[in-house]
């Protein structure tokens, strides 16, 4: 298994840091604090060493403590960040109410810009771009399992089930994304388009990561899996249509009509099922339920803008 | 103590649930209810852009 290349630094930290880990550990962190891009991306690579592992770094730093430290320090920062944006809808319940209050949400929409207008060249980078969380799609959810009861745990088996290929690889679904990178061309490895990958994207996958490492977030992850299973259905439906018409392969397309009919599926089980068993059992998660929903549109629809504005696109054109 | 675990779910305005349906290599299918799906007889979320009183109770 190919593992993560040290991206190029984006910034002091994560010159400090990459320098660090290279020499075996030994970083306390920087004395100022860090935003943006450098922080992200710090944080990134740091989480990369809970899944894959990174090349030519020492496995056993996954566990130092300096450097877990470090960590939990650009993991508060994220949290406060998105704990401020987050405005818990009145009055509503979430099994009851989610899956029409998601489909209110109106946010700039990347996939309907696909279906009709894209350029070839916007797609590739597109795909790029969300190559990262694609390749790893439902790992950060699998985290979270033995953080459950039974109910919300025997239900969200029941969908990564499905997210794993039901036990062939042939199906696996990062696996398919895979393929489908291969067949257009694209090295389909997660850390070979990370240079090109911005802030907001980054923020994505930190989020999900965020989410699936803490037990403490279990609410919060799951409730963006809800609003992430109901955002993919008909998204998926326009990025396949779009793909064809600008002649991508079969492979690719592939990816993306198996989620028009497994996301289809999986935004009921995600509420009616993972969510409404959740929080049978522990009531007292419902806000960080909301809260993972709204984080998860809120990161896309700032996602969608910023690659509309890399691409020099007004958006009401868009 | 027992949970509740049925064949079937119906899901309001939306797909009906199925679990181990026997034309379908998911764990869970969604069986289109609202019979405008362009991959029937499963759903692919068209449901969500009728007007309500074209959806499925
Ligand atoms: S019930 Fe979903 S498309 Fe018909
Ligand atoms: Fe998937
Ligand atoms: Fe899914």
């Amino acid at each position: 298994m190919r593992t993560t290349t040290l991206p190029r630094p984006r910034g002091e930290l994560t010159e400090h840091l990459f320098s660090a880990l290279r020499a075996g550990g030994d970083f306390r962190g920087l004395a100022t604090k860090t935003t943006g891009d450098d922080a992200a991306l710090a944080l990134w690579v740091l989480h990369e060493l809970h899944y894959r592992g990174l090349t030519d770094i020492d496995d056993a730093l996954e566990w130092d403590p300096q450097l877990l430290r470090v960590r939990r320090q650009l993991e508060a920062d994220l949290e406060d960040r998105l704990r401020s944006r987050f405005h818990a809808p009145a009055g509503l319940s979430f099994v009851e109410d989610a899956l029409d209050w998601i489909d209110e949400q109106d946010g700039p929409s990347l996939a309907r810009h696909v279906h009709r207008n894209a350029s070839r060249d916007q797609v590739l980078d597109l795909l790029a771009v969300r190559s990262i969380y694609h390749l790893k799609e439902s790992d950060p959810v699998a985290w979270v399992v033995p953080r459950l009861g039974v109910r919300a745990k025997a239900a969200l088996m029941e969908l990564q089930y499905d997210e794993y290929g039901g036990g062939d690889p042939n199906r696996l679904h990062h696996h398919l994304f895979e393929l489908g990178m291969e067949a257009s061309g694209l090295d389909p490895a997660y850390d070979a388009h990370l240079d090109a990958v911005p802030l907001e994207a980054l923020e994505q996958n930190n989020t999900l990561s965020l989410f699936g490492l803490h037990r403490r977030l279990r609410g919060a992850a799951l409730g963006h899996l809800a609003a992430f299973e109901a955002t993919s259905s008909l998204p998926s439906r326009r990025m396949a249509e779009g793909l064809r018409r600008l002649d991508f392969p079969d492979e690719l397309v592939e990816y993306y009509t198996e989620h028009v009919e497994a996301d289809a599926v999986h935004e009921q089980l995600a509420v009616r099922t993972i969510c409404a068993g959740l929080l049978a059992e522990e009531p007292e998660l419902e806000g960080d339920v909301w809260f993972g929903a709204y984080t998860c549109l809120d990161l896309e629809s700032r996602f969608a803008h910023a690659m509309f504005a890399r691409w020099g696109i007004e958006e009401r054109a868009a | 103590m027992s949970y509740e675990h049925p064949d079937t779910i119906v899901c309001p305005g939306g797909p009906m649930l199925v679990r181990d349906h026997p034309d379908s290599d998911r764990p869970v299918a969604a069986v289109c209810r609202c019979e405008k799906s362009a991959r029937f007889p499963w759903c692919d979320g068209t449901h969500k852009v009728l007007p309500a009183d074209q959806r499925p109770s």
